[in-house]
């Protein structure tokens, strides 16, 4: 029963500290279009923030963030689209700034080494498995091997 | 003891080596796109004299020095003593770009602290440091005689990285 309480009290305090980091942040300066502004918040969704570099420009107030956002949102408004503007900041800044790296031969050990790995682990968790089958239990083995007699 | 028992201390040793390699890179460190490409050409007004517009291509023909700073820039007086001594040795023309500055305070800044550069462009704006992918002061660029970016450094001149490395590169470039 205690458990129960203190489950429920721990809840609290999460949304608690939830409501007040919500609260605490810091209000945006209010667009004269705000279609426009939803664009330039996805597209800033995406870059990295260079100076903090584990914000997206969409979440830093860091000054060059404001500036990059303020560069989208120009060129938004004189009509290029999203993949030039992506293009624009990544002849600048380089592939760093895409929150989501391109697949391209510097890359490829990134995209594809986790399913490498996965499928590593699966085929010697099958050969474990079918050792066991054929050998009956093998840790009756590993335990006679290894106790001292 | 079987052999395949070695297998988790040699994944164990790998990860730490790889962790370990991790542990030396520093993430401040990137690398720019614009190395061996063209500096991006800009106008602006010099700081000595607001009503003089000076083109970057006016510099053409010659090896010179962009060095991004500003007076707000903790990490410049850092390196502004190295900044000095370089200049002192005339290698080569060093061109100052006062990064998202107030005037006042850039000119105050060069006046108390003495001014190693040739001229300062004068972006408040931080427009031609984002166009050079600025993203932190201060930064220093060399550009070669065809006008391309040849080397960059992010963060504070040393006068070893000067000697050991900068001075070299412009041994090279032939200036």
């Amino acid at each position: 029963m205690r458990r129960a309480w203190l489950i429920g009290f721990g809840w609290l305090l999460a949304l608690g500290i939830g409501l007040a980091t919500a609260a605490g942040r810091e209000a945006r300066p209010l667009a004269a279009d705000p279609a426009l502004e939803a664009r330039v918040m996805e597209i800033a969704q995406e870059l990295r923030c260079l100076v903090c570099q584990n914000e997206t420009i969409a979440d830093s107030q860091a000054g060059l963030a404001v500036d990059l956002r303020g560069q989208i949102r120009e060129r938004l408004a004189a009509g290029d689209d999203r993949a030039q503007i992506i293009d624009f900041l990544v002849a600048r800044y380089g592939d760093f700034i895409l929150y989501r790296p391109p697949f391209q031969p510097n890359t490829w050990v990134l995209w594809t080494g986790p399913f490498i790995l996965l499928f590593l682990a699966l085929a010697v968790m099958a050969r474990v498995i079918r050792q066991r089958r054929m050998h009956g239990t093998a840790d009756d083995e590993v335990l006679d091997e290894e106790a001292p007699s | 003891m079987k052999k395949q028992a070695w297998l988790p201390l040699l994944a164990f040793l790998v990860l730490i080596a790889f962790l370990g390699v991790g542990l030396r890179l520093d993430p401040r460190e990137l690398p720019s796109p614009l190395i061996d490409r063209p500096a991006p050409s800009f106008a602006l007004p010099s700081v000595e004299a607001m009503d003089r517009v000076r083109n970057s291509g006016d510099l053409r023909g010659q090896v010179w020095i962009l060095n991004v700073w500003a007076s707000w820039c903790v990490a410049c007086r850092q390196e502004h003593g190295a900044l000095m001594a370089f200049a002192a040795q005339q290698a080569v023309p060093l061109y100052g770009l006062n990064y998202k500055d107030r005037h006042g305070d850039a000119v105050r800044w060069l006046r108390e602290r003495g001014d190693p550069y040739v001229d300062s462009f004068f972006d408040g704006d931080g427009r031609v440091g984002i166009d050079f992918g600025v993203y932190g002061v201060p930064e220093t660029f060399l550009i070669d005689r065809e006008g391309r970016i040849r080397y960059k450094h992010a963060g504070p001149l040393t006068p070893e990285l000067l000697r050991d490395t900068i001075l070299p590169l412009i041994g090279a470039l032939g200036a």
